[in-house]
């Protein structure tokens, strides 16, 4: 008797839907023996991973602050990744975006500049998001060169010119040389939407977005476009549809967003340019863009799950003292059961019985 | 079914109040760490502290800690996490993290707050650091004493002021030796990078360096030194282990003495924001056992050492000549003022590198 995996004739939509299900309890099963063999009390632990951060006003604040980049992010990658265009350097368009943006802030510094300020800063680390990206693609495009490669290595680039700025020209003349811009002027800050809080304005953008999205992969002739080409790209091409076209649309459009999460970030949480500004946020919002299949719907729960795991892994670590290492277990495994449950989509479990034949030939 | 769920919510509800009731009685001393704690360097020693602190006061507080907390903008919410579970003594450890604690210190007024070696400070808010360049000095001293080749090797981290005292300290003491002394610079860009680390100790010894200072956190260097038959001294941690041979001396973070005066001040009542920058005499750093150096050196260093725990000392007593050799203006009376070495950009006089973004 064998266990095989067998291709499914089409994908399971029933499975679909549950898997993410099956995986969450595959998860608690596992994390509960974990947390019985360190001696944790397994309901408490899973209490304050899961529970306690999504039953108070700061937490659920927290969690949609941590959610805020991975998810516009994502939903940019989403698109390229859609159209099989493998933008990797997310993380660098964010930079970019970032600085261009804080280029702004810090020359207006001090000189009651007006409501025009953040406005600018916005538009202004979108469209630099977006040219940065355009690097990758036009490589792509002109000269077959490997967009994974070079975006991946633009990231480099990125975190470099950032910190030369915040070291040298950018860096505040009060900071006693440490590496950090001035704090930004109000009118350069995005703002807060609840008193004493810190849930910001970026928030609604990043919720606009996945509105955005949704309707352009859903019900535009664009989005029909970018998922044929991704799915069927001899079909695309006999429909007649420019791959090449979409490579430098998706890419554009993803680098914005990055560079937008960027500045929203900078201008928001921080509050400052410094080294450090992303912790991964363009690789983390690449798991994601997968987790949550590539819909806008789905990024946006799974940027939200990501970032509870996130706010729970600190709460566990101080009411429980469980150390940041089993958080990060607790995460991979999480990943590891949802990408394994998601390949029962298309395929699924069958027992094979090599003697069967022989034996009913023989009756 | 119904019945299992009911008995877990009552055996949640009353775990969750009993550790609440234990808790109460006891003052909440929280700790925000910026790599994981290991087993030496910079996390590892404010982790030491905490264990000391524990031992000590045990029965009358309870400490938490967060590590691997990066200084961007997870920072202000781990800290606020601490302060929404109970603490009311909050150290944040690492530079990175002074605008993350004032801002949770301005929401929290009730609440007190310890930052590291930052310069912004609260009614509720204060910041402690040691005197290393103290410690640098003397390290100066021995390297000039030790190396054969008169070029010292120097692996700094960030061009930030601290550094930079650091390598000025080295280089005055140095010179006080051997007036000819090199010194070589390589920039790591980080605290911590065994690889990168370990690169620039082979760098810098090819380029003719016999004996190796870091200010960075691994002992990759002190490895490095000890394969290649040559000298090298610690940071932050004792890293003799790594180099039975090759290690001069360490400087020695020991933030105990510190996190006990506070934590009893804040029991007492009588905590108040202040601005502490300890040296030798207060004990916020050490210097490990000098070995691997005859006793002439030794007994230079251990005079030093006790010079400048004495006050008699100071290793940067004016005049101090800067690279351009014009002398540096000495705002201290006979020696340059703590906000000089607080912001030191330039380098003294004989440091053949130039300070990044000058």
């Amino acid at each position: 008797m064998q266990l095989v995996l067998e291709k499914r004739a089409e994908r399971s939509n029933t499975i679909a839907l549950v898997s993410p299900l099956i995986a969450i309890g595959l998860t608690i099963v596992t994390m509960t023996i974990l947390f019985a063999i360190l001696g944790k009390n397994p309901v408490l632990a899973l209490h304050a991973y899961f529970i306690a951060p999504l039953t108070d006003g700061y937490s659920l604040q927290e969690i949609a602050v941590k959610a805020t980049p991975l998810v516009m992010i994502a939903i940019g990658l989403s698109l390229c990744y859609l159209a099989n265009a493998w933008n990797i350097g997310a993380e660098g368009q964010f930079l970019i975006g970032a600085v261009a943006g804080s280029w702004i802030a810090v020359k207006t510094q001090g000189t009651d500049a007006g409501a025009w300020v953040l406005p600018a800063m916005l538009v202004l680390a979108a469209a630099a998001g977006a040219l940065y990206a355009l690097i990758p693609a036009i490589c792509k495009v002109k000269f077959g060169a490997s967009e994974i490669l070079t975006s991946l290595m633009l990231v480099y680039v990125a975190d470099l010119l950032m910190d030369y700025l915040v070291r040298g020209p950018w860096r505040d003349p009060k900071g006693f040389n440490f590496p950090t811009t001035a704090e930004f002027d109000p009118v350069a800050t995005v703002p807060l939407l609840i008193e004493g809080g810190r849930l910001h304005f970026g928030s609604i953008i990043a919720l606009l977005v996945v509105a955005a999205a949704a309707i352009l992969l859903g019900r535009t002739i664009k989005g029909f476009e970018i998922r044929v080409v991704g799915a069927a790209p001899r079909a695309a091409r006999f429909g007649g549809f420019n791959a090449n076209q979409l490579i430098i649309l998706t890419f554009a459009v993803s680098g914005a967003l990055a560079g937008l999460a960027g500045i929203i970030e900078v201008a928001g949480p921080v509050g400052h340019l410094q080294p450090g500004i992303s912790p991964g946020y363009g690789f983390t919002a690449i798991i994601v863009a997968f987790l949550g299949r590539l819909n806008p719907i789905g990024i946006l729960i799974a940027g939200l799950f990501l970032a509870l795991t996130f706010i729970g892994g600190e709460q566990a670590q101080i009411a429980m003292k469980i150390p940041l290492d089993v958080t990060k277990v607790f995460q991979g495994i999480l990943l590891f059961y949802v990408l394994a449950c998601d390949s029962l989509i298309l395929y699924r479990f069958k027992l094979v019985f090599p003697n069967r034949q022989v034996i009913r030939g023989a009756g | 079914m119904r019945k299992s769920l009911l008995a877990l919510a009552a055996g949640l509800l009353l775990a969750g109040s009993v550790s609440a009731a234990s808790a109460a009685d006891k003052l909440k001393v929280g700790f925000i760490y910026l790599g994981p704690i290991g087993d030496l360097g910079w996390t590892y020693q404010h982790d030491q502290a905490r264990l000391a602190l524990e031992k000590e006061l045990g029965d009358k507080i309870e400490t938490t800690y967060l590590e691997n907390v990066p200084e961007g903008p997870d920072a202000e919410r781990a800290i606020e996490q601490l302060v929404r579970a109970g603490n009311k003594l909050i150290f944040t450890t690492s530079f990175g993290y002074m605008d993350p604690t004032l801002k949770v210190a301005k929401k929290y007024p009730n609440v007190h707050f310890e930052h590291a070696t930052g310069y912004k400070r609260e009614k509720n808010m204060s910041t402690y650091s040691s005197r290393w360049y103290q410690g640098r000095y003397i390290q100066g001293l021995i390297a000039a004493k030790m190396s054969k080749s008169g070029v010292l090797g120097y692996i700094g981290s960030f061009p930030i002021p601290e550094v930079v005292s650091g390598i000025n300290a080295t280089m005055i003491a140095a010179q006080s030796i051997n007036p000819n002394i090199k010194v070589k610079i390589i920039w790591a860009n980080t605290w911590f990078d065994p690889g990168k680390e370990a690169d620039a100790a082979k760098a810098l010894i090819d380029q003719g360096a016999d004996v190796i200072m870091q200010h960075t956190d691994s002992p990759a260097a002190m490895q490095i030194a000890s394969e290649r038959g040559k000298l090298a001294f610690g940071q932050d941690s004792e890293m003799i282990k790594f180099g039975p041979k090759t290690q001069l001396t360490s400087i020695l973070d020991t933030w105990a003495p510190y996190y006990i005066a506070r934590v009893k001040a804040e029991l007492d009542g009588t905590w108040k924001s202040e601005d502490t920058w300890g040296g030798l005499d207060s004990h916020m750093f050490a210097m490990a056992p000098y070995t691997n150096m005859p006793d002439d050196v030794k007994k230079i260093a251990e005079d030093a050492q006790a010079a400048i725990t004495a006050g008699k000392l100071h290793p940067f007593k004016c005049p101090v000549i800067g690279q351009d050799g014009k002398e540096i203006e000495c705002k201290g009376g006979a020696n340059l003022d703590d906000g000089q070495i607080l912001g030191m950009n330039f380098y003294v006089k004989g440091i053949d590198d130039k300070l990044p973004g000058k």
